[in-house]
């Protein structure tokens, strides 16, 4: 017996398919299962986390419902890796915001961007807010430079110190029966199967999403939504360095490399979430844990109201709307980073961590 | 006036499928009825993992060649010779090119599984296992513009000088209770889920069986070809049945409920007693006749009887071992005569011979003198907890079925072939296979027979 009624569940059908293997060819997940005969609670934790939700080994299970055997591989993963981020959150007492994410995080949202909103009425006065700010510096003219970048860098390291201790926790949890750290061949494997989501593609022919017809378009949306962040990132890095180590001032010109960097991802921060939102409100409800879709629409949301918010800011900076969408965009990231460990966000960290795992056993495996 | 179709395939598996595709492919238009459900389309082949195909040389997934020769040899060893020859040549000959043939119609392989015995040189996997595989012939059937209806129980075939005009459904198809087709290709598996008429052979023995597919493969199709003057082939006692879990559900219970542990400990019966060779031959040329062997025996029922230090030798099971700490303390959860299980183990293990113990071909570990002796494999069983499965014939598919020729044609009782009428699958499978079996024959004879049942149904229809 396990902790959950989920991971006596997830046994039950590791039992199941660990007897048929038929799905092996089909992604990680039934090949680390093969490497084991029984599962502990961090066994099922990891193979939750290395599952992607293809969808493909259920569309080609002969034990799936109506079968009395009831296999349903990927709902049940996807309920076990959902409450595995609650069971490893750091601190533990902020695990009840997994609860009802989708409420807590349009709250965060909401108050956060209001913060900013207000903050800037009430330090500014109505000319400045609503004023038509050019040239470098501009920005700064609503929010002093070292405020800002103290406030941004405190939620961000918060954000980063959560993280680690969540997925550390994770990492012991799941560590037996190689243990130990992670290398660097297993790490770059792992970088590579993540980058390119080795594992979401139905063994080759594609994911399933509404029917049984691999048609699935996530992982295009999920590349756009994955590699536009990425590179707001670097134009976020990159603004930083042109600030710190040229001395020069946002915002730059459209031509520029933050502004280029800036502008890409925010372009596939706004199609890659609407494609992923699409996709989850037609997904078919027995591959669906829809007691998650408030923590999955509302991670998705963020980045979406991240990326319009950005653009918006791009197109009309030179405008009086300038003041009011600023507040807004930083609002949005600010709720988007505090919120990180929080919400839908730590998937990636911890489906990472069970890669760089699957990669440590692979090896250990044709090592032996 | 009612539609008509250049070619009607009854069933929805391997077969069928290959033959609505190789005719819709020939310019025929299909229709396909499958009696099943939706979920439960395609008849045993949901439950099949690979397929075994002649091939001159290794390939991606094929560690060595399998030449048309030793597939021959296989195949006469395991029937003992009762086998049609040309048909049986024919058809492995055809096997190789449907290698290649059954991937251009969307199917993919693999590498054979994790933990399965020996077949990585002979058998090719589906990559997602049989339903994946039906799954990729049912989405290239239908691109085709095959069209496919479920729930299509056929009550009656119109059949006169055999010769087939239509056939008739229980519930009507776009208002049409009777659909009119130039050929027909009969793909509507065996009789192994109908316990009633498997009872005219085995009496009530069968009860006992436990059905590996679906509640569906009731033979009704088969039937009523036999009774329109269709030829009939192969033994009806003759199947393909294997040792499954005792615990497993009456029907549908698949792969999972197998066991292949035999050939690392002893079999019994209720009266803990040995009856046959555990280990005769290799697995996967010996798991298909241990559903006969368990139905010889009183009750049904049988143990695989083994020891702690085998149990990582063959896959997880579904169901766990019964374990006991003493030989005696198993027999009381066993039900059997603890005295009796005690004799036939310390038997047992007096006879085994000193040897190199190696799964993977014939070794010299090997009992003397007890009867039956344990030929290869035999390793005293004593290092507790002594474990067991319990085990009962699983009926895979029967072997009674409509002989045909090389063109998959139907052969009336009088000698003629028929017109129209072709067969292929299991309906048709005693022509191959008169007892006995070989992993992976099963989709072979499918795949082959269907891709040329369908060739010629849509070659007749288009004349």
């Amino acid at each position: 017996m396990h902790g959950t009624q989920i991971l006596d569940e997830a046994d039950r059908l590791m039992t199941v398919c660990n007897s048929c293997r038929y799905c092996e060819g089909l992604c990680a997940v039934f090949p680390a299962m093969e490497m084991r005969r029984a599962f502990s609670d961090g066994d099922l934790n990891y193979l939750a986390n290395l599952c992607h939700s293809c969808g493909a080994c259920y569309v080609d299970c002969q034990f799936s419902p109506p079968h009395e055997f009831n296999v349903n591989v990927p709902k049940t993963l996807a309920v076990a890796r959902a409450e595995s981020y609650a069971a490893y959150a750091w601190p533990l007492a902020l695990s009840g915001a997994f609860a009802r994410n989708g409420l807590v995080i349009s709250i965060v949202a909401a108050l956060s961007m209001a913060a900013f909103i207000l903050g800037f009425a009430a330090l500014n006065d109505r000319n400045v807010l609503f004023g038509v700010h050019t040239g470098p510096g501009a920005f700064y003219k609503l929010m002093p430079h070292n405020a800002m970048a103290a406030l941004f860098s405190a939620a961000f390291l918060f954000a980063i110190l959560a993280l680690v201790m969540s997925v550390r926790a994770f990492w012991r949890d799941i560590g037996t029966p190689i243990g130990g750290r992670a290398d660097g061949g297993s790490i770059f494997q792992a970088m590579r199967d993540a980058g390119e989501l080795r594992y979401l593609h139905g063994g080759g022919v594609g994911c399933y999403n509404e029917d049984d017809k691999p048609t699935d378009r996530r992982k295009l949306y999920h590349h756009l939504t994955f590699y536009g962040f990425l590179l707001c990132f670097a134009a976020t890095s990159v603004a930083t360095l042109y600030h710190y180590l040229l001395g020069r001032e946002a915002p730059y010109p459209w031509w520029d490399l933050p502004v280029v960097l800036g502008t890409l991802g925010g372009i596939g921060l706004i199609v890659g979430p609407i494609g992923l939102f699409i996709a989850k409100s037609r997904r078919a409800p027995e591959l669906l844990d829809e007691n998650r879709y408030g923590m999955d629409v509302g991670f998705i949301a963020m980045l979406f109201l991240t990326g319009v918010t950005g653009m918006l800011l791009l197109l009309l900076r030179e405008t009086s709307a300038m003041g009011p969408l600023l507040a807004l965009h930083l609002g949005a990231v600010f709720a988007l980073f505090i919120t990180m460990p929080y919400g839908k966000f730590v998937h990636g960290i911890y489906r990472f961590a069970a890669l760089v795992r699957y990669a440590q056993e692979r090896r250990s495996e044709a090592g032996s | 006036m009612s539609s008509k179709y250049d070619v009607l395939v009854i069933g929805g598996g391997n077969a069928a499928l290959c033959a609505a595709i190789s005719a819709r492919r020939g310019g025929a238009s299909v229709l396909v009825l499958e009696g099943a459900p939706k979920f439960y389309r395609g008849g045993n082949t949901r439950h099949t993992r690979n397929m075994r195909c002649a091939h001159d040389a290794a390939t991606e997934i094929l560690t060595g060649p399998y030449t048309e020769e030793e597939f021959w040899e296989d195949l006469l060893r395991v029937t003992g010779g009762q086998t049609d020859e040309v048909l049986a040549r024919h058809m492995i000959r055809e096997s190789k090119d449907i290698l290649n043939w059954i991937v251009e119609q969307g199917v993919r392989w693999q590498p054979s599984l994790g933990g399965t015995l020996s077949l990585g040189r002979t058998n090719s996997f589906f990559l997602g296992g049989g339903r994946a595989m039906l799954n990729a012939l049912y989405l290239t059937a239908e691109n085709l513009g095959v069209e496919v209806e479920y729930d299509a129980e056929v009550t009656d075939l119109v059949i006169e000088d055999g010769m087939f005009l239509a056939a008739r459904l229980k519930r009507p198809i776009n208002g049409e209770t009777e659909i009119r087709a130039t050929s027909l290709v009969a793909a509507a598996g065996g009789f192994e889920a109908n316990i009633e008429w498997l009872k005219q052979y085995w009496g009530e023995a069968a009860d006992n069986f436990l059905i590996r597919g679906t509640p569906y493969n009731r033979g009704s199709i088969l039937k009523m070809l036999l009774a329109k003057g269709v030829q009939e082939v192969g033994d009806p006692t003759q199947c393909h049945a294997v040792a499954i879990d005792a615990r497993a559900p009456k029907f549908d219970g698949g792969i999972i409920t197998r066991h292949d542990s035999v050939v690392f400990g002893i079999v019994v019966n209720k009266h803990s007693q040995r009856f046959y060779d555990e280990g005769e031959d290799i697995w996967p040329k010996r798991y298909a006749i241990w559903g006969r062997l368990v139905a010889a025996q009183p009750d049904q029922i049988a143990y695989i009887i083994f020891d702690s230090t085998v149990v990582t030798s063959f896959m997880p099971t579904l169901f766990p071992p019964i374990a006991g700490q003493t030989i005696a303390e198993l027999a009381g959860k066993l039900e059997l005569d603890p005295a009796a299980l005690e004799r036939t183990l310390t038997e047992f293990n007096a006879a085994v011979q000193p040897g190199t113990f190696d799964h993977t071909i014939l070794d010299d570990c090997r009992t003397e003198g007890i009867t039956p002796q344990k030929t290869h494999w035999a390793r005293r069983i004593e290092t507790p907890p002594y474990l067991a499965y319990p085990v009962r014939p699983g009926i895979t598919f029967t072997y009674l079925g409509t002989r045909v020729n090389k063109e998959a044609r139907l052969l009336m009782a009088d000698g003629k072939s028929s017109a129209n009428m072709f067969a292929a699958g299991e309906i048709m499978a005693g022509n191959v296979l008169g007892k006995g079996y070989a992993a992976g024959m099963g989709m072979t004879i499918g795949s082959v027979f269907g891709r040329i049942a369908g060739r010629e149904a849509a070659r007749h229809a288009k004349n």
